[in-house]
């Protein structure tokens, strides 16, 4: 019982984000080491497709984590680091896309669709509820030989009970 | 029978999305950038030479001819595929290659490389940082660039050479630019 409840604890410890930074990497002042990983979480590692340098282990990214904290240590902003790194990569080396004019359709392209969606449906749900009305106003009503046809079959139906 | 219409959304809206995806999936998003570089003047750089020799390279070296800028590892499977190639631009006189190593696990694996394979370059650099392969946007080797005379980047070329992209690309751009 207690070896499954920690089996089962283990589990949680399992999801605990780990990053690739080395010991030897991580600068001396808490507060630029912080800065240094915000940054490397927003970079991505440009040899592994999906990856921010901050996990990654490829030798690349630890360069570039080291060159992040290099430049963190001689007074660049968040912002001076990203920028030095697209100047160098492009908008790829950025994990979120930046805000441009080639980019809007990834943006706003999904909300666009829920609206087109949405207009869809409204517009489907009208004219079918048109339809209905106009339908029922359409039709006239059963004549007497219908309606005793109509009773007859649903007589006979009953009478299979 | 105009409602039919709507129907007609999803196949359409399935199409945009397939012409979507038989364009981007054909790209390589590593290589999408690539002419970020293009046209923009090479940053300083001063590299320490090979384990044993005396030479390293900087940014001064490559200027004031047209030249190739090759970055390369003694680790790289497909440098070695390059490797004959380079050799015979140097044989023949052809251009200037510097080259660039980078990311070597052992300071001398790249000695013997270059002892065992040959050495087709005028002057090689190690980047033991990666500081200058991060300037130069490096992703991977080979990686060769074309450098005009005023230092100037020409060309961005991924991969190993082939007689091909040669011939079509490199080599017409490079008779273009010594003109210059």
């Amino acid at each position: 019982m207690r070896f499954l409840l920690i089996l089962w604890a283990a589990l949680f410890v399992w999801t605990v984000q780990v990053s690739a930074v080395e010991p030897d990497e991580i600068m001396d002042d808490p507060a630029l080491e912080a800065r240094a990983r915000e940054v490397s979480k927003d970079l991505r590692c440009v040899v592994c497709q999906n990856q921010s340098i901050d996990d990654s282990n490829s030798g690349i990214a630890k360069k570039m984590r080291v060159l992040v904290r290099d430049r963190i240590a001689h007074g660049d902003s968040n912002q001076e680091v990203k920028d030095y790194l697209v100047s160098r990569y492009g908008d790829f080396v950025l994990l979120k896309p930046p805000m441009k004019a080639k980019t809007m359709v990834l943006w706003f392209g999904p909300a666009l669709m829920i609206v087109i969606g949405l207009v869809g449906i409204i517009f489907y749900y009208r004219r079918r509820s048109a339809q209905a009305a106009a339908g029922t106003a359409g039709v006239s009503p059963l004549s007497a030989k219908e309606q005793a046809r109509l009773d007859a079959l649903l007589k006979e139906e009953g009478s299979d009970k | 029978m105009n409602s039919r219409i709507f129907f007609l959304i999803p196949l359409v809206g399935f199409l945009v999305l397939a012409i979507y995806f038989a364009v981007g999936l054909t790209k390589d998003p590593s290589k999408l950038d690539n002419d970020i570089l293009l046209n923009q003047p090479m940053g300083e750089f001063k590299l320490v030479p090979v384990k044993g020799r005396t030479e390293g390279l900087s940014a001064a070296d490559v200027k004031g001819k047209v030249s190739l800028v090759n970055f390369f590892g003694s680790w790289c499977v497909a440098c070695l595929q390059e490797h004959p190639f380079l050799l015979k631009l140097k044989r023949e006189n052809i251009i200037d290659v510097y080259g660039v190593d980078w990311d070597e696990k052992n300071p001398n694996d790249v000695v013997r490389w270059l002892a065992r394979h040959g050495d087709p370059y005028t002057k090689i650099g190690v980047d033991d940082t990666g500081e200058t392969i991060i300037d130069w946007g490096i992703t991977g080797a080979p990686e060769t660039f074309v450098v005009d005379k005023k230092g100037v980047i020409r060309y961005k070329f991924i991969g190993p050479i082939s007689p091909r992209a040669w011939n079509d690309t490199l080599l017409p751009l490079i008779t273009e630019l010594r003109k210059q």
